[in-house]
């Protein structure tokens, strides 16, 4: 069974109409500038459980999405 | 006899003990090898390697197994080749049958940007030492069995680098004949043992806090595929690493021989036959981060039709088995391994789509580096410093596909 992903316009879709986007980072805070923007280009953090990211429906009705998947 | 009981009898795990000189996290390929160098190169047998599953049974026991050092960049053209040396030796030196088979590969290119890009691929190859040379249309259309040589009409094939080197071995007998090895010499190799947690001293992570009670260490290695993240928080390291699941399946038996390692980077695949006949496939990574090793139908209906446009034959076969495994992805590509900044605590990982064809050459490197404290020239560019050095090692066209 693929990955659904449901859409405000068109419902529940099959994944492979939706191409992933970044998960969005917001530093919680800013000690160091240089640390943060070498964390930021390179250092994820890989989470195991719920993650917030975005989707784009982009064979379909090209909208973009913000959900929550659990990466388990 | 089987060729699983015929490897695994002699094998007796062993039970955990208070303390080891190294402990290393992740019974698969690159655990066992370290432990393997650690032990015969370095005398160092107070080891333990633990495993959280069974042995081999994370990314060593999913690959496509694919042996090869036609990488684009010198630091790895240098580092694989060495890992191709010491496949080729080690049905030899383990004195186990690890179906090593030298069959030759060809790397497509697709369009005219990817011709160029496989012409500079030969070149650095050439340049050190590695045997990788251009081939144009009319060759491959001779040498590759049942090709297709304007799939689709989409993707001509404009030329391949053939490499010399490409192999295969089985899978499951590396990872035995290296557990075989270190065991002989004293190693405690642990399955059915989980890491939860790290046990400090200040700073210097000083041991592990397992399923199966404390283990202290003066070394702790991870070399956990997949979940090395979860590894890395318990040692308060962060890592430049997404986990991604990457497909693969094989056919049943085709009743002819297909000699080749073929890799078609622009169509997202590469197929071998295995010494049971068997066509066996791997694709792409799934484009999002997961540690599901779920097999999904639409990988399978995606995939196959790209196959079977390039390989018109493979539409009389059935598909037999499909699996995943969970890689974790560097950000330029490249492996990463040595010290990180928690004393005591070392990673071999970043390990990606192309881990187990690095096996030899990573132990190999990684027990020279706990053993002597310095990282040999052949491991010491793929430091996790890199990234924040501007020194990273981008050479994502050599991954295969991803």
């Amino acid at each position: 069974m693929a990955m659904r992903i449901t859409c405000p316009n068109c419902g529940p879709r099959s994944v492979e109409e939706w191409v992933y986007a970044e998960i969005p980072i917001v530093p919680a805070s800013i000690t160091d500038p240089d640390d943060r923007d070498v964390d930021r280009a390179f250092f994820h953090d890989n989470t195991a459980g719920e993650v917030t990211e975005s989707w784009f429906h982009l064979y379909g009705c090209r909208r973009w999405v913000t959900l929550t998947r659990h990466t388990l | 006899m089987n060729e699983f009981w015929e490897a695994k009898v002699k094998l007796q795990w062993a039970e955990p003990a208070r303390s080891y000189d190294v402990v290393i996290i992740g019974g698969g390929g690159h655990g066992l090898a370290t432990a393997y160098y650690l032990a015969t190169r370095h005398g160092i047998t107070n080891v333990a390697v633990l495993e959280r599953d069974y042995i081999g049974g994370g990314n060593s026991g999913r690959n496509t197994t694919v042996i090869r050092s036609n990488y684009g960049i010198p630091e790895a053209v240098r580092f694989y080749e060495r890992s191709v040396e010491l496949y080729q030796g080690l049905e030899d030196e383990t004195d186990r049958w690890i179906m090593h088979a030298a069959k030759g590969l060809f790397w497509l290119s697709h369009t005219e940007a990817n011709r160029r890009a496989e012409l500079a691929r030969a070149a650095v190859n050439q340049a050190f030492g590695v045997k990788t040379e251009f081939v144009e249309p009319e060759e491959i259309a001779r040498r590759v069995p049942g090709i297709n040589m304007n799939p689709g009409g989409q993707f001509p094939i404009t030329g391949a680098t053939y490499h010399h080197g490409g192999a295969t071995a089985r899978h499951d007998r590396v990872n035995w004949a290296l557990a075989e090895g270190a065991m002989r010499l004293g190693v405690d190799v642990i399955p059915g043992t989980e890491v939860i947690g790290m046990i400090f001293d200040r700073d210097r992570a000083v041991g592990v806090r397992t399923s199966r009670g404390d283990i202290a260490a003066g070394t702790v290695v991870s070399n956990a595929g997949g979940n090395v993240t979860q590894i890395a928080d318990m040692a308060k390291v962060r890592l430049p690493i997404r986990t991604h699941p990457l497909q693969a399946f094989v056919t049943n038996h085709y009743e002819n021989t297909f000699d080749p390692i073929v890799f078609s980077a622009d169509l997202g695949f590469y197929i071998s036959q295995t010494t049971r006949g068997e066509m066996l496939a791997g694709a792409h990574i799934d484009p999002q981060p997961s540690f599901s090793r779920r097999s999904q139908q639409i990988f399978m209906n995606e995939i196959a039709g790209r196959i079977v446009a390039l390989f018109p034959f493979m539409s009389k076969l059935r598909v037999l088995r499909q699996w995943a495994g969970i890689c974790d992805m560097s950000p330029d590509y490249s492996p990463i391994m040595g010290f990180t900044p928690t004393d005591g605590f070392l990673v071999n990982t970043g390990w990606g789509t192309w881990g187990f064809k690095a096996i030899p050459a990573s132990g190999e490197g990684m027990a020279e580096l706990i053993a002597t404290g310095t990282a040999p020239p052949l491991i010491a560019p793929f430091t996790l410093e890199r990234f924040a050095g501007d020194r990273a090692l981008a050479d994502r066209g050599s991954a295969g596909t991803h």
